[in-house]
């Protein structure tokens, strides 16, 4: 478990203070809305998009259903190109591969690029442990990192910053970890990407160690591939020469066709680019050019686990493209940061607890962390169906956690009222009875507590619609032959309005 | 044709309106509605809360409710999708636990005969005008279950166009979940209710009277928080509007 994130709050805790945050709240609807607006135009331009989707989901599941095989021609083909595989079951032992590979060479810092996998397992904090320093060269992830912040988003790590957020930010931070950023510095987005590229500009000369990690890895070659937007990814792949990459087992594809369909969908769906600006691809290591030596850590960390739930594995085809963080309403409110984990909205409410397991109070929370609109499965390009796995999710913490002992005998309650009609319509007759009593305003206790906060409670009709059905339609259709509208009495209409 | 009205427990308990607006306007169209009093509720709160097993005696008791009728008609896009969605999924699991193949039959044998109210006026009866008459500026929220699982596509909207007296404005953001989903009004109050005002504000904005949903649920959230605001826009029905005609003694409400 990645120690940043420890101590967390619950999902409806930390959203419930994130939800408050005007600022966040603003720049997280600017930056999805115009993210998602793209997209959808990136996304209409193919014909065959719905094909493109399916043929995207069926190689990875065919893949997931062979995935031993694929690892192990994987790793016969990084060998045979020179790297060097290692197998890690967990975020500590991929750590202690990393940090003994590291000091092997005899460095105390290496240059990163943006990687999923090494956030997962907490390796910068790992590595810090063992005295070796980690920069990130990604752009957004070196403005996390220069303000001591976690990343709130998978594809843009900064999202809940603003122009101005980050000038007061490099101006303040960057001379504590290299060059320093210039004291006129604007926040003219030009100005800051110069000022970061001269910041990195230090790091990428100097180092003589990489980490990365991988959108995918063709197995008939044993091919890395990173997918990136700004070039930095590519410098740490090339300058070092110790490269180390970090991949998760499910980010195998077979062929170099297969990846193909993933090379489309991907930049489309996350960046809503057309075709992607840096994809490097590498495999082992080539005499004269780039890294001397290169090693692949294969990463389980809870992936063998999710692959053994039917319903739940499914999460594993995810590519990390974050359309589904962008299309939902619940990430856009409550900000990345609230799902405890480098993998926020919808794909981390769903990844993050067949990963972690659903043992922790903040883990068993976030299942729920949606409303089940559907959005995050309608633009997934790999047809992850989000909602299918968040109530499948809901129902293993149901059924594990403590907590949930209460609502399961409220439920079972409620489902023997509602198996036995008549008492159902007796508990509905009582409703109306007592209607006048009702609150409409008050705080209430529990459930209805939650409500009542910010709503008002619904106005109890003065008879259910069972009981007018049975007073004016369960009658042969003659006799009631004539009858008014609604609202013949003894139902009066007013006072129904809800 | 034997038509089951299945009002979802929701409509029976607080929008009997609702429910009366369904009978009302299948007769005007020459549909006679039966309601199966050994219907309750589909079981959705149950399952999507996580509680599988606790919603099967639901899924029983609605299948054999509807036993028998050619259509079953439900004026909730939620519910609908709950039972084409949800029901088969629970069949294939209690199959998958060793528990035989009833659950399956059953949801099997329900599923192709329910109708969302606006699939059965538009693909089943064919009309989308309706005959009815709504003198106000009207403003329409898909609800998501309706949207996305079930693909009503502009069905409501082309019926609601129809209407006469009716000026239908587009809401802002529409398609954005209104934040009510289930116990997630509940269990996660602080974003659901951040959803709902957005889209109260979204509505005020069109400067619509009415809000029109096909799923009281959501309508029930977004009204709460209208009340609570005083916000002069109506949540309504959309089957209470269809409902409605100029020969009525006064408009629906």
């Amino acid at each position: 478990m990645n120690t940043a994130y420890l101590g967390m709050p619950t999902f409806p805790r930390a959203a419930a203070g994130s939800v408050r945050d005007t600022r966040l709240r603003a720049n997280l609807t600017h930056a999805t809305h115009t993210i998602r607006d793209k997209r959808a135009a990136a996304v209409a331009e193919i014909d065959d998009w719905a094909r493109l989707r399916q043929a995207g989901k069926d190689i990875k599941d065919r893949t997931l259903r062979h995935l031993d095989h694929y690892l192990l021609q994987t790793e016969r083909a990084v060998t045979a190109a020179g790297g060097q595989v290692h197998w890690a079951a967990d975020a500590d032992e991929a750590n202690r591969i990393v940090a003994d590979l590291v000091r092997a060479t005899g460095e105390r810092e290496v240059v990163k690029v943006k990687s999923m996998a090494t956030q997962e397992i907490g390796l910068n904090e790992a590595l810090a442990a063992e005295g070796v320093a980690a920069y990130e060269t990604d752009l957004a992830e070196l403005i996390v990192q220069l303000g001591e912040d976690l990343p709130s988003h998978i594809l843009v790590p900064a999202i809940h910053r603003n122009r101005g957020e980050i000038r007061d930010l490099f101006r303040e931070a960057m001379g504590r970890w290299g060059r320093p950023a210039p004291d006129t510095l604007t926040d003219r987005p030009s100005d800051l990407a110069e000022a970061a590229r001269l910041h990195l500009r230090e790091k990428f000369l100097r180092a003589k160690v990489a980490v990365s990690g991988a959108n995918f890895l063709v197995a008939e070659t044993g091919t890395v591939v990173v997918v990136e937007s700004e070039g930095n990814g590519r410098m740490c792949l090339t300058l070092p020469e110790t490269l180390i990459s970090v991949v998760g087992i499910e980010k195998v594809v077979p062929t170099w066709q297969d990846l193909e369909v993933f090379l489309q969908l991907l930049p489309r769906s996350s960046t809503a680019e057309r075709m992607n600006p840096y994809t490097s691809m590498w495999a082992g290591v080539a005499e004269g050019d780039g890294p001397r030596a290169f090693h692949l850590v294969l990463l389980d960390n809870g992936r063998t686990a999710t692959l053994a739930d039917q319903v739940g594995r499914q999460a594993l085809r995810c590519i990390r493209c974050s359309a589904c963080l962008n299309v939902c309403p619940v990430y856009e409110r409550a900000g990345g940061h609230a799902y405890g984990s480098p993998y926020p909205g919808p794909i981390g409410a769903i990844l993050t607890p067949q990963l972690r397991g659903l043992q922790s109070d903040v883990d068993a929370s976030l299942p729920y962390a949606s409303s089940l609109c559907g959005a995050c499965y309608e633009v997934c390009p790999v047809a992850i169906d989000i909602p299918e796995v968040l109530v499948h999710l809901r129902e293993r913490v149901a059924e594990e956690a403590a907590g949930h002992r209460r609502e399961r005998a409220g439920v079972r309650a409620a489902t023997w009222l509602l198996d036995h009609p008549a008492a159902y319509a007796a508990a509905l007759r009582a409703g109306a009875r007592t209607r006048r009593l009702q609150p409409e305003r008050l705080r209430l206790p529990g459930a209805a507590g939650s409500w009542s906060a910010s709503r008002d409670l619904p106005r109890m009709p003065a008879a259910s619609f069972r009981d007018w059905w049975r007073a004016h339609r369960a009658r042969p259709r003659d006799a009631r032959h004539g009858e008014g509208g609604p609202g013949a009495p003894p139902f009066r209409e007013g006072g129904e309005a809800r | 044709m034997r038509v089951a009205l299945f009002v979802t427990c929701v409509n029976d308990a607080l929008y009997p309106e609702t429910g009366r607006a369904v009978v009302r306007l299948l007769e005007r169209l020459g549909v006679e509605v039966d309601f199966p009093a050994a219907q309750t509720c589909c079981g959705q709160p149950q399952y999507n809360t996580g509680h599988r097993r606790a919603a099967e005696p639901l899924l029983r008791r609605t299948a054999a409710a509807f036993a028998g009728y050619d259509h079953v008609v439900a004026p909730s896009g939620s519910c609908v999708a709950m039972v084409r969605d949800g029901y088969p999924r629970m069949g294939d699991r209690a199959r998958a636990e060793g528990r035989g193949d009833a659950l399956a039959a059953a949801a099997a044998a329900l599923v192709p005969r329910v109708r969302e109210l606006t699939e059965f006026l538009v693909d089943v009866l064919g009309v989308t005008d309706v005959g009815a008459y709504y003198p106000h500026t009207v403003t329409y929220h898909p609800s998501c279950h309706g949207l996305r699982t079930l693909g009503l596509g502009d069905r409501p909207l082309r019926l609601l166009r129809a209407v006469r007296g009716l000026t239908l404005i587009e809401l802002p953001g529409a398609e954005e979940c209104c934040g009510f989903g289930g116990t997630f009004a509940v269990k996660n109050e602080a974003v659901s209710v951040a959803m709902g005002r957005d889209k109260v504000d979204h509505a005020l904005a069109t400067g619509a009277d009415t809000l029109c949903g096909a799923d009281n649920s959501c309508l029930m959230h977004l009204d709460g928080l209208i009340r609570r605001q005083d916000a002069p826009v109506r949540p309504l029905h959309l089957a209470e509007i269809l409902a409605g005609t100029k020969a009525d003694r006064r408009p629906p409400r």
